[in-house]
């Protein structure tokens, strides 16, 4: 790697053959974060780009290694913060894997109903924000609107809108709000009876058309390769929705489809999410009215210790597969943690579906990527 | 073909692009789907949800009075070391040494508000109020004790 | 009956009985450059509260509302801040082009001023070549863009003045186009020939279809050639954080943001002039009532109102669609602008030779 005159000298002169290095960030107002991509350009056309990380590391898995297994849940909430309340599930579900906790069902309806509205949530901002980048303002504000009322929710519920930590080994941390049936059905007429915007504003819009079909290919083998998950390998047609791969907690008893586009551009991402939102009010549907009555949390020991061994679970967020993998030696605190964050490995393609494009064309290929900067710096 | 085919790419084009318009035009001549909040004007109509985790507050009746035991629950729950438990030696009438609290310090600049404190402590001394805003301009008053000067445990709490 | 034209005659008529011709012309200059500059000044302020409000009520929030009655004098208060503000300039610079710059941008902008009727014999400088001054001066600002993005010493300014190089002087064809469809019909390039030939009903009427393409063609054209969204390749804040002004900083990033507006000013005045008659009200046939009602609104009100509503549509394209990507912005004027506004100045000109217009 570079060492800081290196990186300086690298990107401030002219290399050969008209080659122009220009730094993405770390503040830009495309890379939504502090993400550093050093772009090699001919004229406008990308020879290559080279993601910098670290500029947002705060050592989340050493800092996991000191807390205790009901401590280190809401750190995780802190690396994609957008699905905070999926990777809090990730966490708690391998806590029950391990020490064999019994969650009442009450918890797991309400679990799935939470994670899905995380990702209606997550998904909406996304949307705003990628037409932000291709230049529609519009688009931003008629999401966040959907999206307040689902904050909202969170907020009546878990009492935070954003970092919840709603979710401890063995159940939730309290019950239901006496409202939340009915402000979330509200929710659901509302979001369909907006949806149609979407389609007018963004997705049937010739010059969004135009800006991302056949833009940022990525092949099925090459998603694959590059360990590419959710949204952005399923556009390429690879089924890996790992809420019907490995079902956890009620997401076998749901009827749902995995949305699965084949053209792998830009497009072809950004419908997988869009129908992937509709897909998820379908889920909420299903589980709303029957939410059993019940615990809210099981029976669990003061202090969690988990058994000897090495413990791995994951879960499907908005953007993809996160891992939980925890090494225990059976003490209170995980001897060593890993987290295997879905932006990382996404990100890790763009490089290569972005080579031989333009400057524009990064733009829509970043934006259906997903990026959470700290989800990929951790 | 190659101009009725030109002439359609023109057509539909256009006709998706007064769609976007007709969508913005519509928001643009209905005032009524405005959905700001006049943010520091309706401080007095602000609705906050009853759950919102905004500090740490430790309730004290009319007598002055809280139910907090000192057995630093909290404190080891917290991720962050964010409470510290002062506890004293109290003599009760009887002659009886008690271990009661002389100060629940609590350092909201450290507090993620995972409200983990609150579901450790036995006796329900302390609860999440929905109060945001914090902002100072001296980072020594982010430090607070909880428990207000002279109050004492509440009786029957052990 | 409110006019400016009574004001300017009994002006020049008192100018000429104090002082001789010579004096009363410097006189007169004197005062048109203040009154253009003030213009200017209000021009920027209205405009980029216009914006901001229009934007706002698209994005159903409510704007600037704080700085006076409805947040009227935010334009002001932001001005004020500008002018207070630093003006840095980048170290390795080159200073002369990057002080001077704004200013060139400034200078089209005012030179573009001169033959524009504002009302009923209100006009700065009536030249006999009127359309053709326009077309050739408002090419003009891209030297400025790129003096800017050249002299700032830096790559995303760099950038961005090469994509609004090429992006204006290709949309410069079809504007010119546009514009020609309208000569055609009234055989003279002098604005105020023009605004007369449609005393009995404007262009985008009597014209048929070839002018309402023409309209089309020219809105779409002088929008790329006035760098607003969808066509803002040269700023795309997304892509080059602020494009050829990104070192700017100060009154120098101000004139820039005026010239921006005051541009689309122009360019919506000169579109309002051509395809909608200027200061002449609507007429309509023989309804003899009708019209003379009209006539009862200043010619001043009837300009203003018209180049506002084209200044509204403009904001509207800016606030709705996505930004296009370079060579989709060089496709649409080279393989769909251009071909169809060639053709349409061939149907304009049968209409034009056999009469057909009304």
């Amino acid at each position: 790697m570079y060492n800081q005159t290196e990186i300086i000298k690298d990107t401030s002169e002219l290399g050969a053959d008209g080659e122009l290095v220009i730094n993405m960030g770390p503040q830009h107002p495309a890379t939504h974060g502090v993400l550093h991509l050093v772009v090699t350009l001919n004229g406008e056309t990308i020879k290559k780009i080279e993601p910098h990380l670290g500029y947002i590391h705060r050592s989340i898995e050493k800092m996991c290694e000191s807390l205790t297994y009901r401590q280190f849940i809401y750190v995780t909430s802190r690396m994609d913060y957008l699905s905070s309340h999926i990777n809090n599930l990730g966490c708690a579900l391998l806590i029950e894997k391990g020490m064999q906790i019994e969650v009442p069902d009450r918890a797991k309806y309400i679990r799935v109903i939470l994670s899905e509205l995380t990702r209606i949530a997550s998904h909406e901002l996304w949307l705003g924000a990628m037409a932000m980048d291709l230049g529609a303002f519009t688009p931003f504000f008629y999401a966040f609107r959907e999206r307040e009322m689902i904050t909202d929710i969170m907020e009546d519920t878990c009492g935070a809108r954003l970092t919840m930590n709603y979710i401890v080994p063995g159940g939730l941390m309290y019950d239901l709000h006496p409202d939340f049936q009915k402000k979330v059905k509200a929710f659901i007429t509302q979001f369909k009876s907006k949806v149609t915007e979407y389609e007018d504003l963004v997705t049937n819009n010739i010059i969004f058309q135009s800006r991302t079909k056949g833009v940022g290919i990525l092949s099925a083998e090459d998603a694959i390769s590059y360990g590419c998950t959710g949204p952005v390998a399923r556009a390429s047609g690879v089924s890996c929705d790992i809420r019907k791969i490995y079902p956890y907690e009620v997401y076998d008893k749901v009827e749902f489809d995995e949305v699965l586009e084949t053209a792998g551009d830009s497009f072809a991402r950004y419908m997988v999410r869009v129908k992937e939102m509709n897909q998820s009010i379908r889920i909420i549907e299903q589980l709303i009215d029957n939410i059993p009555e019940g615990d809210f949390v099981g029976k669990t020991k003061n202090v969690l210790k988990l058994p000897k061994g090495e413990f791995y679970t994951r879960v499907e967020t908005a953007r993809g597969e996160f891992g939980v993998y925890v090494v225990s030696e059976g003490g209170t605190t995980p001897h060593r943690i890993k987290f295997r964050s879905p932006g990382f490995s996404n990100l890790s393609v763009l490089n290569h579906i972005s080579v031989g494009s333009m400057i524009g064309d990064l733009m829509a290929s970043m934006g259906t990527l997903d990026l959470v900067i700290p989800d990929i710096d951790r | 073909m190659f101009l009725k085919e030109y002439i359609t790419d023109v057509v539909t084009g256009v006709i998706s692009l007064l769609k976007g318009m007709r969508k913005t035009g519509y928001y643009f001549t209905h005032p009524k789907e405005i959905i700001t909040e006049q943010y520091p004007d309706n401080r007095a109509t602000l609705l906050m949800s009853d759950r919102f985790k905004g500090e740490v507050v430790m309730p004290h009746d009319a007598n002055n009075e809280h139910t907090c035991t000192g057995c630093t629950a909290c404190e080891l729950a917290c991720p962050n070391g964010t409470i510290k438990v002062v506890t004293k030696f109290e003599t009760s009438p009887e002659g009886k040494k008690k271990k009661a609290i002389d100060a629940l310090v609590y350092r909201l600049e450290l507090c993620t508000m995972c409200n983990l404190c609150i579901v450790a402590c036995p006796s329900d001394a302390i609860k999440m109020a929905p109060n945001f805003e914090h902002s100072v301009f001296d980072r020594t008053k982010l430090t607070k004790v909880l428990n207000q000067p002279g109050s004492k445990i509440r009786k029957g709490i052990e | 009956m409110f006019s400016l034209e009574g004001i300017t005659t009994n002006v020049q008529d008192w100018l000429l009985m104090k002082f001789n011709p010579t004096m009363a012309l410097a006189i007169e200059c004197v005062i048109v450059i203040l009154l253009s500059i003030s213009l200017f000044a209000l021009l920027g302020l209205v405009l980029v509260l216009m914006e901001r409000k229009v934007a706002a009520h698209i994005q159903i929030r409510l704007g600037p509302n704080r700085v006076g009655p409805g947040g009227m004098f935010q334009t002001v208060a932001d001005t004020l801040k500008l002018i207070m503000k630093e003006g840095l300039v980048p170290d390795k610079a080159d200073k002369f082009l990057f002080n001077l710059a704004p200013f060139v941008v400034m200078m089209v902008g005012m030179l573009l001023l001169a033959p524009i009727a504002f009302a009923k014999n209100f006009q700065i400088w009536d030249i006999s070549i009127g359309v053709l001054y326009i077309s050739s001066v408002s090419s003009l600002s891209v030297i400025g863009i790129l003096m800017a993005g050249w002299a700032s010493n830096n790559k995303y300014s760099l950038i961005g003045a090469m994509r609004s190089g090429a992006q204006i002087v290709s949309y410069e064809l079809s504007a010119g186009f546009a514009v020609l469809t309208i000569v055609v019909l009234t055989g003279s390039l002098q604005i105020s020939e023009i605004v007369n030939a449609q005393q009995n009903g404007w262009w985008i009427f009597k014209g048929h279809i070839p002018a309402v393409i023409a309209f089309v063609l020219y809105i779409i054209a002088v929008t790329a050639e006035t760098n607003r969204a969808p066509f803002d390749l040269a700023e795309a804040e997304s892509e080059l954080t602020a494009g050829f002004h990104t070192e700017y900083s100060g009154m120098r990033f101000a004139l820039f943001f005026l010239a921006e507006y005051i541009n689309i000013f122009i360019v919506c005045a000169i579109g309002a002039t051509l395809f909608f008659g200027g200061w002449m009200p609507l007429h309509i046939g023989n309804w003899e009532a009708f019209n003379h009602l009209m006539d009862y609104i200043p010619s001043s009100v009837w300009f203003m109102g018209k180049t506002f509503f084209l200044i509204f549509l403009i904001m509207w394209f800016r606030w709705t669609f996505p930004r296009l990507r370079v060579d989709q912005l060089l496709n649409l004027e080279w393989k769909y602008l251009l071909p169809i506004s060639l053709f349409n100045l061939l149907l304009v000109a049968v209409i034009a030779i056999l009469g057909w217009h009304f």
